[in-house]
């Protein structure tokens, strides 16, 4: 104790003091941001993954991102976007990029399944980021109707609440969500794409999206109890169907009803 | 006929002693040979005030049904249907018996789907059935009463269609009702008071529903009703109109005796439109509230619209920019007891489009008979083309209406058509002030270039593409004349001339008169005049020159 005391006045004892806080905000810091990671990684990727995925990368993704995904110009850097944002932009086709545009848009994937998760792999290595969602959480066994009221709050201004999509400013917009497999469903609430917002586990809990995976699995395969569904977009698309084909018909019975005299 | 020598009639089947008995005591058969010998004329466009009619009936129909299961209260409740992916979910009671009845209760969601197509259609035949009117000029002289009733069954059954939509209690209704409660509360100074007043309490509060439920099952209906009864009792004061033709004039109605005959048609074509609604109802999806859950003041669904028939309203409130130049149009007003905000960015597209359109709707009648002095009486329609200014200020009304409409779906053409929502905005806003004026200009100049391309025809006949080559060498085109009928359709309408102002008693020109003397020359100026018959016999002789010798049969082609 006496030792300390007078070790205080040491003219280096300021900078080990700050060399102490550093480690340990840093170090705090780094616990709490993989958190959410080490909650959900259960994928752990090779090191030959790893080394694949960098081949990868260099070839396909290296003239926008950067050697070593620092970013350039044309796209931004990769560092800590993590493992489920590289699946969720891979797997979805919206990269590699095709056109520079208001998004990104989706196409026909271009890598395997295999080719995906190696350039997860190893952009996962270039920072700590969300990883690819456990199994438990994708497998659309939650509760439909809770998942159904948090898709309405957090989802459907910009989705809408069929799922059906929407438009955003300038040309962006929210897709339709029919069709995205429940693993892309939760790498995107963890990932934000693009013009969407990243829904954490604070925002929304684990189970609360798969609740949401539950919600959209059920819309989908229970289809639509009224009939055809003329797109899901609400009144719009009801009211030009009344104008064009319910009308079109009606004119044409009454041309009918009254040609057989003049 | 009946002589005075005729004697009683005597039934001879249990069925005629029976209608006997209720005529003797009735006196049916007097309303019957009075209503049985009007009669209507023919023409498709005249049947949209049935179809119009027929909607509702099936409305009333429908209705009914649906009031046996809905329950319009605001009392929360936690659902318990079969509908899987809202179970559980707290939610209106009004909500909640909406729900039951499109999955538990037999036929309900059929209903539910005839009922809310029904009133799709109701309103639109209602819009269609006015534009006819309009672009045929059937509201002129002694018609402009019955326009007026026509006008305020459109707004009454928008009414219908709004309060209807905002039954369910889902989360499309409620922000319809919210958008309602905004436009109310722009209102200065009694704005904020009438929106209490409305909804018992802040928005939303609990007596909305079963307020609008009363309106929509009682007020509104009823009033369509007296509506559609003094309408018709109209039609048949004053006689169908008819469209121009030969032996038609304004003294006759030639057309089929409405009975039986007519009332026949009439009666199948109700079936026909019955079994259209209803297979539509059977295989496309109207208003699924189960998408949109139970109304919750928060949540805001992409893809909110009203029915088509508010659209346009809507519409406006999406062009309306919040600020202009820098200027910002919501106002915060220092008064003695605090300070107000006036929402101009809000009360101007509300209120200010909807004003203009029915003011003008209204008033139309009146304004073109004064402008025309016409004051005789019309029952022999114009063809739109045969009077190009009026079809051109309908055409540059509905064109200003459709900006409005297709605004509503700005977010929708954006995303189908992939461009941006903001251009889609500014495009329809330079469009809201410049379209009406493109529609009318062009209209116009179609309606006088087909009178142009009429006149032709009545002169010298149709091309046949048939070319002749005459003895000294000339190749000419057949021309094939016209029977007397058809010529008489291109020819039987009046052009009047531009008026110069008339001075009145005292020799002076007013300043109204010069005004009006203005809007003849804009009504009448350019104008294309009817063939007259001298022109037509010089026409016809050039013609007869070369046809000698045809075939008469072909020449009359
Ligand atoms: C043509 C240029 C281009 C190519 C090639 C390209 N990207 Fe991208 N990428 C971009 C741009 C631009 C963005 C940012 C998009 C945005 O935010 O709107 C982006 C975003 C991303 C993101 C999301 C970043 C985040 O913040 O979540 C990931 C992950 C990604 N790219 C991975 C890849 C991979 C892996 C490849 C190779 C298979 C690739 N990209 C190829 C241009 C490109
Ligand atoms: C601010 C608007 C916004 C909100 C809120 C939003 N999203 Fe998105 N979402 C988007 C946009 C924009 C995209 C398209 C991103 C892209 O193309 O890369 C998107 C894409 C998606 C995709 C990928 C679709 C596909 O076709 O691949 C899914 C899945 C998704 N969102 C789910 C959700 C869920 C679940 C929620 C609620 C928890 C949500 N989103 C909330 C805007 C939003
Ligand atoms: C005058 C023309 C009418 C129009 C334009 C009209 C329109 C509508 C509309 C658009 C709805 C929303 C329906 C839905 O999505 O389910 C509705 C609901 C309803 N209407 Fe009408 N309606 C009319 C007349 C009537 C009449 C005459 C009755 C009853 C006598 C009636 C009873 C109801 C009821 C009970 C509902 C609630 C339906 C539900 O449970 O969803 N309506 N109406």
């Amino acid at each position: 104790m006496k030792a300390l005391s007078q070790k205080r006045r040491h003219p280096l004892a300021a900078l080990a003091l700050l060399v102490l806080g550093l480690m340990l905000t840093g170090g705090l810091y780094a616990i709490a941001t993989t958190v959410n990671a080490a909650k959900a990684d259960t994928t752990t990727s090779s090191a030959s993954q790893v080394k694949e995925g960098e081949k990868l990368f260099v070839a396909n993704c290296a003239t926008c991102h950067g050697v070593g995904a620092s970013g350039t110009k044309a796209g931004p850097s990769l560092a800590g976007v993590g493992a489920a944002a590289v699946d969720f932009q891979v797997g979805t086709g919206r990269m590699p990029l095709q056109m520079q545009g208001p998004q990104a848009r989706e196409k026909p994937a271009q890598f395997t399944t295999e080719q995906t998760r190696e350039l997860a792999a190893y952009v996962a290595t270039l920072g700590d980021g969300p990883a690819l969602p456990a199994e438990e959480f994708i497998d659309g066994k939650g509760d439909a109707a809770v998942g159904g009221e948090l898709f309405r709050v957090n989802c459907a201004m910009c989705h809408n609440a069929a799922a059906a999509g929407g438009a955003l400013t300038r040309g962006k917009f929210a897709p339709a969500l029919a069709g995205v497999s429940n693993s892309h469903i939760y790498s995107a609430m963890i990932t934000g794409p693009q013009n969407m917002p990243v829904f954490n586990d604070a925002n929304i809990t684990p189970e609360g999206k798969r609740d949401i995976i539950t919600f959209l699995n059920t819309i989908e395969a229970q289809g639509s109890p009224g009939g055809a569904a003329l797109g899901s977009v609400g009144p719009v698309s009801e009211g030009l169907f009344l104008w064009t084909a319910v009308l079109g018909v009606i004119i044409g019975f009454t041309i009918w009803l009254t040609s057989r005299t003049s | 006929m009946s002589t005075i020598t005729e004697a009683p009639f005597e039934p001879q089947t249990s069925a005629g002693r029976i209608t006997n008995f209720v005529d003797q005591r009735v006196g049916g058969s007097g309303i019957l040979r009075e209503f049985g010998r009007k009669v209507f004329p023919d023409h498709w466009s005249f049947m949209f005030g049935e179809v119009a009619l027929y909607s509702f009936v099936i409305l009333l129909l429908s209705g009914t049904f649906l009031t046996f299961f809905f329950d319009p209260s605001m009392a929360e409740t936690h659902y318990t249907g079969s509908y899987i992916p809202l179970k559980g979910v707290e939610m209106s009671v009004a909500y909640s018996s909406s729900l039951n009845i499109s999955f538990d209760i037999r036929g309900g969601l059929f209903m539910r789907q005839v009922h809310h197509w029904s009133a799709l259609l109701f309103v639109a035949a209602v819009a269609v059935h006015m534009l006819r009117v309009f672009f045929t000029g059937a509201f002129r002289k002694p018609r402009e009463l019955n326009w007026v009733v026509g006008g305020v069954l459109l707004i009454l059954s928008m009414a219908a269609g709004f309060t209807g939509y905002s039954l369910p209690d889902d989360l499309l209704s409620g922000n319809g009702l919210r958008i309602i409660d905004g436009v109310m509360k722009s209102i200065p100074v009694v704005g904020t008071y009438i929106s209490f007043f409305l909804f018992g309490g802040e928005f939303p509060g609990n007596a909305i529903i079963g307020r609008l439920y009363m309106l929509h099952i009682m007020l509104v209906p009823a009033m369509i009703l007296l509506m559609i009864a003094i309408h018709l009792f109209m039609v048949v004061i004053h006689k169908h109109t008819q469209y121009p033709g030969p032996g038609r004039n304004d003294g006759n109605v030639v057309g089929y005796p409405l009975g039986p005959v007519y009332a026949a048609k009439a009666g199948g074509f109700f079936f026909i439109v019955f079994g259209i609604i209803a297979f539509v109802a059977a295989l496309f999806t109207i208003n699924p509230i189960w998408n949109y859950g139970p109304y919750d003041p928060s949540p805001v669904s992409a893809g909110t619209q009203p029915d088509w028939y508010i659209g346009w309203v809507d519409g406006a409130l999406r062009l309306m920019p919040g600020w202009l130049f820098n200027i910002p149009l919501e106002w915060h007003i220092p008064l003695p007891w605090g300070v107000n905000t006036l929402s101009l960015n809000v009360l101007i597209p509300a209120l200010v489009p909807a004003g203009i359109v029915f003011t003008l709707l209204f008033a139309y009648p009146w304004i073109e008979r004064w402008v025309t002095r016409d004051d005789r009486e019309h029952h022999v329609l114009d063809r739109p083309r045969n009077v190009p200014t009026r079809t051109a200020i309908g055409v540059a009304g509905f064109i200003f209406y459709c900006v409005m409409w297709a605004a509503a779906s700005s977010d929708l053409i954006a995303t189908h058509f992939q461009v941006s929502l903001n251009d889609v905005t500014y495009w329809l806003r330079a469009l809201f002030f410049i379209g009406p004026i493109l529609g009318f200009i062009i209209a116009k100049r179609v309606a006088l270039a087909l009178q142009r391309k009429d006149r032709e025809i009545a002169l010298h006949g149709r091309e046949t593409g048939r070319i002749v080559r005459l003895p000294h060498g000339e190749f000419q085109e057949m021309h094939a004349q016209l029977d007397d009928y058809k010529r008489y359709k291109l020819v039987g309408f009046e052009s009047p001339v531009a008026e110069e102002g008339i001075p009145n008693e005292n020799g002076i020109v007013t300043k109204t008169e010069r005004r009006r003397a203005m809007l003849s020359s804009f009504f009448f100026e350019d104008r294309v005049a009817p063939a007259t018959p001298l022109e037509l016999a010089a026409g016809h002789e050039q013609h007869e020159a070369i046809e000698a010798g045809e075939d008469a049969k072909e020449v009359s082609h």
